[in-house]
């Protein structure tokens, strides 16, 4: 049976290492969320206008929160779409 | 107006029907500013976007002029001025925020950038 070390895979073993997600709004030191400018609001939105969710955008609760209540403000004023497809 | 009263900061963003003409726009935001001050508010900025296109329609219309104003105000005054917002038909949407210390530090920070901007430019 071959030993352990001689046996050759067709990928490499080592999975790449994940980029650890990190919240922006603490790293960049924002402290408060506009909801007026909907460009910054569409990162958070995927392309059907839905709010993506911190698993995803690695906000930390306090912002995550911060950014749905922005997003949802913008959405009553009309500036971002309720539902939309291929919003970007 | 007593003085004694703390004054919040507050940002009131209105929505008008495009079927306005350009002086009624001007018009209806010099009502409304002067109903603001008249209810005893400060107002700190006013900005008007102008014509905008809606993400979705409202109330049949795709396209609307948006305004926004940022003043300081005794509590009570968002109330009287919901009444005259709501019985206005030219306003199609109306929103008041409550601005705490980080909005009022940013907006106040996006004006200064804003107008060296366009003391740059010219």
């Amino acid at each position: 049976m071959a030993k352990q070390n001689e046996i050759k895979f067709l990928t490499s073993t080592r999975i790449e290492k994940r980029q650890k997600k990190y919240c922006r709004f603490k790293k960049m030191g924002i402290r408060y969320i506009d909801y007026k400018d909907g460009e910054f609001l569409k990162k958070f939105l995927n392309d059907q206008g839905k709010m993506l969710p911190r698993r995803i955008t690695g906000n930390s609760l306090k912002f995550q929160r911060k950014v749905a209540q922005a997003i949802k403000k913008a959405r009553q004023m009309a500036l971002l779409p309720y539902v939309t497809d291929l919003l970007k | 107006m007593a003085t004694t009263e703390n004054l919040q900061n507050y940002e009131l963003m209105l929505v008008f029907t495009p079927v306005l003409a350009e002086e009624d726009y001007k018009g209806a935001q010099k009502k409304f500013a002067d109903l603001l001050t008249e209810l005893g508010s400060k107002i700190v900025h006013q900005n008007a976007w102008g014509l905008r296109s809606l993400s979705y329609p409202v109330q049949k219309k795709t396209t609307g002029l948006y305004w926004v104003v940022e003043y300081q105000a005794p509590a009570d005054v968002n109330a009287k001025l919901e009444i005259q917002m709501n019985r206005d038909e030219t306003i199609m949407r109306h929103m008041v925020t409550r601005l705490d210390k980080y909005a009022v530090e940013y907006n106040a920070k996006k004006r200064n950038k804003h107008s060296e901007l366009e003391t740059a430019t010219n």
